[in-house]
C-alpha cells in the first residue's frame, strides 16, 4: 500500500494553499484516496507555512511525518530549509531560489543565511532549484510562482498533466487564466529531462 | 459524487444534507469556514447563514431557529464557546424544537489562538452529547447524526472539531438533502420558560436524559470497535484515530464518535479483549479519566502521551513502544520567520508611533495582537475578545489608586469592538474611566481572512445592509473625544497620542483605513537612492519584510524588495535623509 507524501512549504501569502488544492483535487481524479493539511489564521501573516499532502490507496493520517516526504516543494529557500527534515533519504526536494526576507531579517534582529542554497544542497540528494519568482512575472504576474512550481513538480509526481491544467483553469481567476498556463508551461519544462 | 472537502466544508455540505436551515457564527480559527461555506455555496439552497456580532449571540440566534421549528446550528472557535456558555448551559434545560448543534473547533497546538481549551468539557458541563468526527466523510456523516441525536433526544448536541479534523482535506461522498418539514413555532412555557419553579423540573428530565444517551452510546454507529490483535487495545477518538490506524494497523481500536457520554459496557468489555489497554486524545484525559472511574486499567495515556500541543503518527508511536523512532532532526538556528503584518497594513504606522510614545498597551485578539512582537514590543496585555477597553479602564483606575500618572492605550480591531469592545466602551465612559482607546477600524474581520461584520453594511451573504457607523456609536456612548486618525501620517498621529495623553477622560480614536489584503490595495513600490542611505537603519523601525538591510563589499544601505513594497510610505517617513524615493517623493 504505497502513498505518495508532499511537504510543500513557503511564506504566508505566496500561494501554498492552492497548489495543494489543484494536486489534491487532481490525485483525487486520477482514482487515489486523498488529504491535505494546511494552516491557517495568525500563521498565514507573512510567516512560515507548511502544507501536507498525501495520496495513495488509502490514507490515515493528514499529516506527513517527519523523514516520510517524497517530495518537497519550497516555494522559499529559507521555509524548504526549514522543513527539510520532512524529506525521506531518497527524497526529491525542488525549490524556488527568490529569496524572501523574514521579519527578523528586516529588523536587523537576525541575517537571512547567505550560503542558503548549500544547507539545503548538503541535507538532500536530489535537490532542483529554479527562480520560480522570476519565470512568473515573465508569465505576466508575480503572485503565479505557485502555478510555477507547480508545473514543476509535475516532473516528479504520477499525475497527469492534462487533469492538472484543467484544475488550473477551475481554480485561477478567469482574467489571470492566461499568464497561469503560461507559467504552468514555463515550470513544466524547465527540469523536463530530469527525471 | 465523490469531492475533496475540508472538514469545515464537509460539516457546512452535512447542515445542507441534513435539512439544515439556520446557520450563525462569529469567525474564528479554525471554524470560519463552515459558515463562510453555508454563506456563499449554499445560499440558493435553502440555507440561511449569518455573521452574528458574537458567539453567544450566535448560539441564541441558532436557538432561536430551534424554537421556530427547523434545524439550526452555531459556529464557533473553541474559546467563543466560553462567551456563548451563559445560552448553551440553560438551552440544555428547555431542550430543543427542530434540531440544534453547537459546532466548535479546538485548536490543539494553538496555531491561531490564546489557549489550547479542551471543549468537551462542555459537554459534560452542560449535560449534552459531543460528538467527534475523525476525517471529512465523518464530518459530513455525524453531522446529519448529531442532528437525529438532537430532536430524538430533545437535547442540543456539541459537534466538536479539531483544526486537523477543519482544515484537513478528504474524499467525500456526497449525498441528496434531506427534505424536512418544519415544525413551525411550539408554545410551551414549562419547557422553554426557566424560571425556577419550571427549571427544577426541567433539571430532572435533563437527568434522564443523560441516562438514555448513555444507553445509547453503547449502540450506536458512532462507536465503532475494530477488531485486531488482543495485544493492544487503543480508545481514540478524532484525529487520534488516524495516528493509531497508521501507527499500529494490527491492533484492536475502539474508535469514539461519540465521546459523551460514554459507552461504559462497550468500554468495560473492550479493555477485557486486549492485553494492554491505551487511550489517545489530545488535550484533556477527557476518556481517560471516564475509563479509570469505571474501575478500567490504562497502560498508556496521559502517564506517556503530552497534554499540551497536538499528537502525531510519531508522539503516538514513541509513547506506546517506548522505542524512538531514528529521523532527521530539523536544522537548527535558522532564521526565524514569525508572522508579521502585511507590507501596506495600516497597523504598521500605528505601532511605530506607539513605540516611540511606549504607553502600556492592553491589547485585543486580531492581526493587532502582532504589535506585540519586536520592533514593536508595544502590547502588554491580551486576553480575549474585548478585554483590551476594560481592561485598560481598570489598569486607569488601579494606577490612580496608586497616584502613578501613566494613561493606558487600548487597541482593538471594528470586528472586535462589535463583538464585545462596545460594552467595555459603555463601562468605561459611564464610570469615568481615563484610557485612550484605539479602534483600527480596516473594514473587516482580517485574521480570520477578511470576513464582513456590520461595520462593513454587508451581511455573509453578501446583501447590502444598515452600515454601523462606529463613529457616530462611540459619540452616542459618551466618549468626550471622538478623532479620525490617519495610521500612515506618522507626524501627525504622534501629534495627536501626545495631545490625548494630557486630557483628562476617555478619548476614542479611529483609523478607517481598510485592510490592504482584504481590498487589494496596492501603490507603486517605493525605492532606496543608495547614494543618500546613511545606513542609520530608522526605515527597519517599522517592521517590514519588503526592507532588507544589504552590508556588501564595504557598503551598507537598505533595499527594498519591489515585488513586496506595497508602497505605504511608513518607511519613507522615517529617513531623515530622503533617501527613500518614489510615492510622489
Amino acid at each position: 500500500m504505497s502513498v505518495t507524501n508532499i511537504v510543500i512549504a513557503g511564506v504566508g501569502g505566496q500561494g501554498v494553499l492552492l497548489t495543494s488544492k489543484i494536486i489534491a483535487q487532481t490525485a483525487l481524479e486520477q482514482g487515489f484516496d486523498v488529504k491535505q493539511s494546511e494552516v491557517h489564521g495568525m500563521a498565514q501573516r507573512g510567516g512560515s507555512v507548511i502544507s501536507h499532502l498525501r495520496f495513495g490507496d488509502k490514507v490515515y493520517s493528514p499529516i506527513v511525518s517527519e523523514g516520510e516526504a517524497d517530495l518537497i516543494i519550497g516555494f522559499e529557500p529559507l521555509e524548504t530549509a526549514r522543513y527539510i527534515h520532512f524529506l525521506k533519504p531518497k527524497g526529491t526536494v525542488i525549490y524556488n531560489k527568490y529569496r524572501i526576507s523574514s521579519i527578523t531579517v528586516s529588523i536587523g534582529a537576525e541575517k537571512y543565511p547567505e550560503d542558503i542554497d548549500e544547507i539545503i544542497s548538503k541535507n538532500a540528494n536530489k535537490v532542483y532549484a529554479l527562480d520560480a519568482t522570476k519565470l512568473a512575472v515573465e508569465a505576466g504576474d508575480k503572485r503565479a510562482l505557485n502555478i510555477v512550481l507547480l508545473g514543476a513538480s509535475l516532473n516528479f509526481l504520477p499525475l497527469d498533466k492534462n487533469v492538472v491544467l484543467k484544475n488550473i483553469e477551475k481554480n485561477v481567476n478567469k482574467k489571470a487564466l492566461d499568464i497561469n498556463k503560461k507559467a504552468f508551461e514555463l515550470g513544466l519544462n524547465i527540469f523536463n529531462n530530469a527525471k | 459524487m465523490k469531492v475533496i472537502l475540508s472538514g469545515n466544508e464537509a460539516i457546512a455540505r452535512g447542515f445542507y444534507e441534513a435539512g439544515g436551515k439556520i446557520a450563525a457564527a462569529y469567525p474564528g480559527t479554525p471554524s470560519t469556514e463552515v459558515v463562510e461555506t453555508l454563506s456563499t455555496e449554499y445560499k440558493d439552497k435553502g440555507v440561511y447563514a449569518e455573521w452574528s456580532v458574537n458567539e453567544k449571540v450566535a448560539l441564541e440566534v441558532a436557538i432561536g431557529g430551534s424554537l421556530s421549528g427547523v434545524r439550526s446550528m452555531a459556529c464557533m472557535k473553541h474559546v467563543g464557546v466560553n462567551v456563548a456558555a451563559d445560552p448553551l448551559l440553560t438551552v440544555s434545560y428547555t431542550g430543543v424544537n427542530g434540531g440544534l448543534v453547537l459546532m466548535v473547533a479546538d485548536d490543539p497546538g494553538m496555531f491561531s489562538s490564546q489557549n489550547e481549551q479542551d471543549s468537551r468539557h462542555y459537554a459534560r458541563f452542560a449535560k449534552i452529547p459531543c460528538i467527534e468526527p475523525s476525517s471529512s466523510q465523518e464530518a459530513k456523516d455525524f453531522l446529519k447524526l448529531a442532528f437525529e441525536i438532537s430532536e430524538n433526544f430533545d437535547t442540543p448536541v456539541l459537534f466538536r472539531s479539531t483544526t486537523r479534523i477543519s482544515h484537513c482535506k478528504g474524499v467525500v461522498t456526497l449525498e441528496e438533502t434531506k427534505k424536512i418539514e418544519g415544525k413551525g413555532l411550539q408554545r410551551d412555557v414549562q419547557k422553554y420558560v426557566m424560571l425556577p419553579a419550571n427549571a427544577q423540573k426541567r433539571h430532572v428530565i435533563v437527568e434522564e436524559r443523560l441516562k438514555k444517551l448513555k444507553e445509547f452510546a453503547e449502540t450506536t454507529i458512532l462507536n465503532v470497535w475494530e477488531k485486531g490483535s488482543d495485544k493492544i487495545g487503543i480508545i481514540a477518538n478524532g484525529i487520534s484515530y488516524q495516528y493509531a490506524k497508521e501507527a499500529f494497523p494490527e491492533a484492536s481500536i475502539l474508535k469514539l464518535g461519540m465521546t459523551w457520554p460514554l459507552p461504559e459496557k462497550m468500554i468495560k468489555d473492550f479493555a477485557k479483549s486486549v492485553k494492554k489497554l491505551i487511550v489517545l486524545e489530545e488535550l484533556d484525559p477527557f476518556i481517560e479519566d471516564s475509563v479509570k472511574s469505571l474501575g478500567v486499567k490504562v497502560h498508556i495515556g496521559k502517564n506517556k502521551l503530552p497534554l499540551c500541543g497536538e499528537y502525531s503518527k510519531i508522539i503516538v508511536y514513541e509513547a506506546v513502544t517506548g522505542k524512538k523512532i531514528k529521523r532527521k532532526e530539523p536544522i537548527t538556528g535558522l532564521t526565524k520567520r514569525p508572522p508579521t503584518f502585511c507590507p501596506g497594513c495600516s497597523h504598521r504606522g500605528l505601532y511605530t508611533v506607539l513605540s516611540k510614545l511606549k504607553p502600556f498597551v492592553s491589547g485585543d485578539i486580531g492581526c493587532y495582537t502582532l504589535g506585540a512582537l519586536p520592533p514593536y514590543s508595544s502590547m502588554h496585555s491580551c486576553i480575549c475578545m474585548g478585554a483590551s477597553i476594560s481592561g485598560a479602564h481598570g489598569i486607569s483606575k488601579g494606577l490612580s489608586a496608586q497616584n502613578i500618572k501613566d494613561k493606558p492605550v487600548a487597541i482593538i480591531g471594528d470586528s472586535t469592538f462589535i463583538h464585545s469592545g462596545i460594552t467595555g466602551l459603555i463601562n468605561m465612559v459611564y464610570n469615568n474611566g481615563d484610557a485612550i482607546v484605539v479602534i483600527m477600524n480596516n473594514d473587516t474581520t482580517g485574521m480570520t481572512g477578511g470576513q464582513e461584520h456590520p461595520g462593513t453594511g454587508i451581511t455573509a451573504m453578501g446583501v447590502q445592509t444598515v452600515k454601523l457607523n462606529i463613529e457616530k456609536l462611540c459619540q452616542l456612548i459618551g466618549a468626550k473625544r471622538v478623532i479620525e486618525i490617519d495610521t500612515y501620517n506618522l507626524k501627525e498621529l504622534e501629534r495627536i497620542f501626545r495631545e490625548e495623553m494630557e486630557k483628562e477622560g476617555p478619548s476614542v480614536l479611529i483609523s478607517n483605513q481598510p485592510c490592504v489584503l482584504r481590498y487589494r490595495i496596492s501603490k507603486e513600490p517605493l525605492k532606496v537612492n543608495k547614494e543618500k542611505c546613511t545606513a542609520c537603519k530608522m526605515c527597519l523601525k517599522v517592521g517590514c519584510i519588503a526592507l532588507t538591510f544589504v552590508e556588501k563589499a564595504g557598503a551598507k544601505y537598505t533595499e527594498i524588495d519591489p515585488l513586496l513594497c506595497n508602497g505605504c510610505t511608513v518607511c519613507q517617513q522615517m529617513c531623515k535623509f530622503d533617501a527613500i524615493v518614489g510615492g510622489g517623493k
